[in-house]
């Protein structure tokens, strides 16, 4: 591996262009900062780019649009600002330190960027659940089918059993029928399905049958996945036996949630918290989403999982509270900030997001 | 039971239907969006102002069918692909749905109509298929049916596997 010669000094870097990071690019280029996005994959957008169904939210959050749709306003909206907007693709930062220098990889060569300020919009990563055989080729995690399909345009199996009753699982589920995938069955350990009922519907008269209180007991095959056994769950979550069927799939999608990418956090000093309604360990923002670690902020999943649209307004905040920090003044600061602060709020005040505002609370920030 | 399986019961459905079945001799969105959720774009995306959610964008949407002229363009803005659009015509009804699946069925094709649960219970004929820019991939298939299956038609079944 090669290694840069020098040090590169930029003013703000903001680690993972998703929705979050594209939004706290705006927000900085807007304020007349320079900006230098890193991202690991070839093209922007995180989640977006395999987003290929219509958005909630309001129109603020380009309600009613695809993501994939999104993702283009987004990237062509930092096109505005030229130069000022640096993106390095393909490029993995492989260490942060607390003096604000980042350790990157970009086409087998070593460099460091010295930051003036950063904001980690890293988002998450799939979990996944244990049993017999979980290993075996064919079994995924729902998110990764849906890179392979909506990205690459890869079908992933011919019969699926999608696990996980949450939108990811829903959606995922609905794309699958799309690419002419046939969803044999979609089985939810709870007592009730936990994405929007919208979306359940959308594929229960498609015919995929909803099972609650159930769960994949063990995947059966030799070389791949040729059946699975699933049982139902007692109240206290634990398999009965007795209760076993088999479905005969090709392919195991896993959607039991998120848990955020805070590695970098870590690495670079800021303290983290492990919240559980808000996916695992989170980092300790205050109000303006900075960090305990001056400088760096923090926004989109790995602050909390939540969704795209919720993300994109926590970006554009950031961004903003970064560049104030940085010295530059914005338009109308005070109005767009509580503005922005109004669209969250109204985001966060359903049923569905009972448990985010639990979270936040333990974490002692108000939303 | 819908928190488990998805499937609203018939008195729920009905419930989103005109009290008086007569209001439906003109056609008229039908909005199956049973539980909170932050979303408006029909209420944002309706030109005759029938249909309110409201600030908090978390509150249900009420239609006036007074207002409503059934024209469809909630029915392709709702990203719940909730809503359809139910019209009576003597011994038949036209139901508008939403439909994102390739190969688009044919004019005048006849199709199998499903219930919310995804059973097939009758057969429809595809009187127009509606595409337009405006619709973001989403088409608009025009469907006729038998008036007796207004409140349990929902869909076409979409062959998968294949």
């Amino acid at each position: 591996m090669e290694r840069g010669m020098y040090m590169r000094h930029k003013e703000a870097v903001i680690i993972g262009a998703g929705p979050a990071g594209l939004k706290a690019a705006k927000s900085l280029c807007e304020a007349g900062a320079s900006v230098t996005i890193i991202d690991r994959n070839k093209d922007l957008g995180g989640q977006l780019t395999k987003q290929t169904h219509k958005f909630f939210g309001s129109e603020k959050q380009y309600a009613s649009v695809r993501g994939i749709e999104i993702l283009k306003i987004l990237l062509n909206d930092l096109l505005e600002y030229g130069t000022q907007c640096e993106i390095l693709n393909e490029t993995s930062v492989v260490g942060l330190y607390h003096d604000k220098v980042i350790a990157c990889v970009k086409d087998d060569k070593f460099f460091k960027i010295k930051a003036e300020s950063i904001i980690i919009a890293t988002g998450a990563s799939e979990k996944s659940i244990p049993f017999e055989n979980n290993d075996l080729p064919g079994i995924y995690a729902a998110g990764a089918v849906q890179t392979l399909m909506n990205q690459y345009g890869v079908k992933p199996g011919d019969k699926v059993l999608m696990v996980g009753s949450g939108n990811i699982g829903l959606i995922v589920s609905y794309q699958l029928m799309q690419a002419g995938v046939e969803v044999v069955k979609l089985v939810e350990a709870a007592p009730s399905i936990s994405g929007y009922l919208v979306h359940a519907s959308k594929i229960q008269r498609l015919g995929v049958d909803i099972l609650t209180q159930t769960s994949i007991k063990r995947a059966i095959g030799k070389e791949q996945v040729e059946k699975v056994e699933l049982w139902n769950l007692d109240e206290t979550w634990q398999g009965m036996e007795g209760s076993e069927q088999t479905l005969e799939v090709d392919t195991v999608c896993i959607s039991v949630g998120l848990a955020p990418l805070t590695e970098l956090l870590m690495q670079v000093g800021a303290e983290v918290m492990y919240v559980r309604e808000l996916g695992g360990n989170v980092p300790k923002i205050d109000h303006r989403y900075q960090t305990t670690v001056k400088g760096v902020y923090a926004c989109g999943d790995v602050c909390g999982i939540e969704e795209a649209s919720s993300a994109m307004v926590e970006g554009a905040l950031s961004g903003i509270h970064a560049a104030f920090d940085l010295g530059y003044t914005i338009d109308d600061e005070k109005r767009k900030v509580k503005a922005l602060k109004e669209e969250l709020k109204f985001l966060r005040s359903g049923p569905h997001a009972a448990k985010i505002r639990a979270g936040y609370n333990k974490l002692g920030v108000m939303i | 039971m819908i928190e488990k399986t998805g499937i609203p019961p018939r008195e729920m459905v009905k419930k989103e239907f005109p009290k008086d079945e007569r209001v439906l001799i003109n056609p008229k969105a039908i909005i199956e969006c049973y539980k909170e959720i932050p979303c408006n774009p029909c209420e944002t995306s309706c030109p005759f102002d029938a249909i309110h959610v409201g600030e908090d964008i978390n509150k249900r949407p009420v239609i006036d069918f007074d207002k409503c002229t059934g024209c469809g363009i909630c029915v392709f803005n709702c990203p719940g692909l909730a809503i359809s659009v139910m019209q009576l015509k003597e011994d038949k009804a036209l139901l508008k749905i939403p439909y994102e699946f390739i190969p688009r069925p044919q004019k005048d094709a006849l199709v199998n109509v499903v219930n919310r649960s995804g059973e097939v219970i009758t057969v429809g004929l595809v009187k127009r298929v509606q595409e337009g820019k405006k619709q973001k991939q989403t088409a608009l298939l025009h469907i006729e049916i038998d008036r007796d299956f207004i409140y349990d038609a929902i869909t076409i079944e979409v062959p998968h596997g294949q």
